[in-house]
């Protein structure tokens, strides 16, 4: 159950907008005018099946592929085509695809760099947020990364994206390959953060019915286009939602 | 594995063997006593070879089997009898180092060996910024060994600058080819990386060898002034502005091959300081970072371009460092010192240490060249020795002689990082 989306205020900049971006890899064309936006202090879910252009999309608002057409704007300020460690300077966070975790370093390390690249000062309030988040994590300070199991390594690339106090977290399949108890305790540590610290959630998934479950609002993207819009319940109760996500009647 | 099916697995690879051996070995064409050619057979060299093989194919499968699977992701039992005694090995090998030129029965011959040592010792410590570190394949490192070379000896040829003003010119000339190198590479990664790292260093020597007027082609530049000790030559005047002079001591000509040793020593030890400081500093740890996996890198912020760059210039910088003292101490350069094999050198003494460790890398550099000085008596045998024994580290040791990663930052002990555990390339 997610709480009520925050209210916003008529004319408040969102923290996220995507206006009209086209883009691509050579001759493929993976988005096609894509329109959405992210209001401060809302978790919002981008929802598709395989090849939709949702993982696209997520890179596209880091940089990397270079937006053919459009703009991205970050709490209003333009971002299109800037380098992705600019982007990611400006309070952008990803957990990305296949959580790719340093698996040499130790969990400590791992964090660590997560803040390194950004933030100024010290990386300790922002750890203990994790570790409450996680406490897993604290538990595992020690280990080898590579030697955590998955769900553990999806907590640590979440900790270590909030390392840099991020404004807009990015999360690109959080639930990838893993049990679902696991991928429950993650969400639940998602809404909780959420609630607590108000932080921004873009959510790619291709488990549409968690994730309409817990945003507050949803896109749906098929072959690279916006086709429907809406709060995470309405969209979760529509046929064609259910039909073409949800595996029929049994959702 | 059964013994039975040990004994089927070392009777195939000594088939293999035999098929090599039969024609390589087995039959010789000679010349006969009537100049003709006739074939000799040696059937029983074969014999034995094939039996070496079988014997040794059994050893290993009797060696890998006693692994037992282990319950734990700690560092194994050998790892960990090797950190303890890594624990006062590196201390006594740097005090070794240090009073080599003092202990008794260490004459030119073995000084000149430490220098060699040294000098390679160095010139891994700064390949290993580049491959260990940030893990960027570079297969033409010796062409920032020759820049640095051909730096010193041009400008002290032209200029007539010395030694101490050449060295930190070397250095940045060789930093800045090293960023010159780094910007078409940016995007590559792993072979195609190697590739046009090798091609980079064949071009620099390529260049060396044909731009006659600056750097005498073939013939390289001879008469290149030896270092001074802070202005004071060493030469064997008893003038009082010499250093035998100056200090007023018998002159020798060993004072200038222990000056020359402690100088190497020195500037192996900065590679060391420098590059163990920055491990520990957001750089160091980007580096390592890079090298573990790219794309996340990019999602945390990081700038893969200055991270990349500042690697292949350190690396290079230590490279051109060492190429000027190789100038000042052979006096004579060609591009003969430059060729592939120095770079296939330095970087097998990377990867034998295990990547990323500065004591490894030392070891290493110490049995690869230290050792390929004291089989000098073998002569061609020396080869096989030194093909066999690589054969035999990468069998018992498959990530270096110190595989495991020391954390940069910990909560009380630290605890190393086996590399056991993880596949070949991952980590």
């Amino acid at each position: 159950m997610s709480g009520k989306p925050p209210p916003r205020a008529s004319g408040a900049t969102p923290m996220l907008e995507v206006d009209r971006v086209s883009a691509g890899y050579g001759a493929v064309q993976a988005l096609s005018e894509v329109s959405l936006h992210v209001d401060p202090g809302e978790i919002v879910t981008l929802i598709g099946a395989n090849g939709a252009g949702k993982s696209t999309l997520l890179m596209t608002v880091c940089g990397a592929p270079r937006p053919r057409g459009g703009r991205i704007l970050l709490a209003g300020e333009d971002i299109t085509g800037q380098p992705t460690h600019a982007i990611m300077r400006r309070g952008v966070a990803q957990s990305p695809e296949g959580r790719r975790i340093f698996p040499r370093m130790t969990v400590q390390e791992n964090l660590l760099m997560g803040a390194e690249a950004l933030v100024k000062g010290d990386p300790a309030p922002q750890m203990e947020q994790a570790f409450a988040l996680f406490p897993r994590l604290k538990e595992r300070l020690s280990q080898r990364g590579g030697t955590l199991s998955g769900g553990e390594q999806q907590m640590l690339a979440i900790g270590r994206a909030l390392m840099s106090k991020p404004r807009l977290l990015l999360l690109d399949e959080p639930s990838l390959g893993l049990a679902p108890l696991v991928v429950k305790q993650i969400f639940d540590a998602i809404r909780l953060l959420n609630q607590q610290t108000g932080l921004t959630v873009l959510l790619v998934e291709q488990n549409a019915n968690l994730a309409l479950r817990l945003a507050h609002r949803g896109y749906v993207l098929v072959n690279g286009r916006i086709t429907m819009e809406g709060p995470g319940r309405a969209l979760l109760a529509r046929p064609e939602i259910r039909d073409a996500y949800l595996g029929g009647g049994h959702g | 594995m059964s013994p039975a099916a040990a004994i089927r697995d070392a009777a195939i690879a000594a088939a293999v063997a035999f098929g090599l051996f039969a024609m390589l070995v087995g039959l010789r064409t000679e010349i006969g006593p009537q100049s003709n050619l006739i074939l000799r057979q040696r059937w029983a060299a074969v014999a034995i070879l094939c039996a070496i093989v079988f014997l040794g194919r059994l050893l290993i499968t009797w060696w890998l089997g006693r692994r037992a699977l282990r319950p734990t992701t700690a560092a194994g039992p050998w790892t960990a009898r090797l950190q303890q005694a890594g624990r006062l090995f590196a201390p006594a090998m740097l005090a070794l180092a240090l009073l080599l030129p003092v202990l008794p029965g260490v004459g030119r011959y073995e000084l000149d060996v430490g220098i060699l040592v040294l000098t390679y010792v160095m010139l891994g410590w700064g390949l290993n910024i580049v491959v260990g570190l940030a893990g960027l394949l570079d297969l033409g490192y010796v062409a920032f060994y020759a820049i640095g070379a051909y730096s010193y000896a041009i400008f002290a040829q032209y200029f007539g600058l010395s030694f101490w003003i050449c060295l930190p010119i070397a250095g940045i000339l060789a930093a800045f080819w090293g960023v010159l190198l780094g910007f078409p590479v940016l995007r590559l990664r792993g072979d195609y990386l190697a590739i046009v790292t090798l091609a980079f260093g064949e071009i620099i020597r390529v260049v060396l060898l044909n731009w006659t007027e600056l750097t005498g082609g073939p013939n390289g530049i001879s008469g290149i002034p030896r270092p001074t000790f802070f202005g004071l030559p060493f030469n064997a005047s008893g003038d009082p502005d010499s250093f035998a002079g100056f200090f007023g001591l018998e002159p020798s000509p060993s004072h200038r091959v222990i000056f020359l040793y402690y100088l190497i020593f020195a500037l192996a030890l900065l590679t060391n300081w420098v590059t163990l400081r920055l491990r520990r500093q957001p750089l160091g740890r980007a580096w390592e970072a890079l090298r573990e996996d790219e794309i996340a890198c990019r999602a945390l912020g990081i700038n893969i371009t200055t991270t990349k760059l500042t690697a292949f210039a350190l690396g290079a910088m230590f490279g051109g460092f060492a190429g000027a003292f190789f100038a000042t101490r052979q006096a004579f350069i060609s591009p003969e010192s430059f060729t592939f094999i120095e770079s296939a050198i330095i970087l097998a003494i990377v990867v034998l240490g295990g990547l990323g460790s500065q004591v490894g890398v030392a070891v290493a550099a110490l049995v690869m060249i230290g050792g390929f000085e004291v089989f000098r008596g073998l002569d061609e045998w020396r080869m096989l020795v030194f093909g066999g024994a690589m054969v035999v580290i990468m069998v018992l040791r498959p990530r270096g002689l110190v595989g495991t990663r020391t954390p940069s930052i910990a909560l009380g002990k630290r605890r190393a990082i086996s590399g056991d555990l993880v596949g070949e390339g991952h980590g």
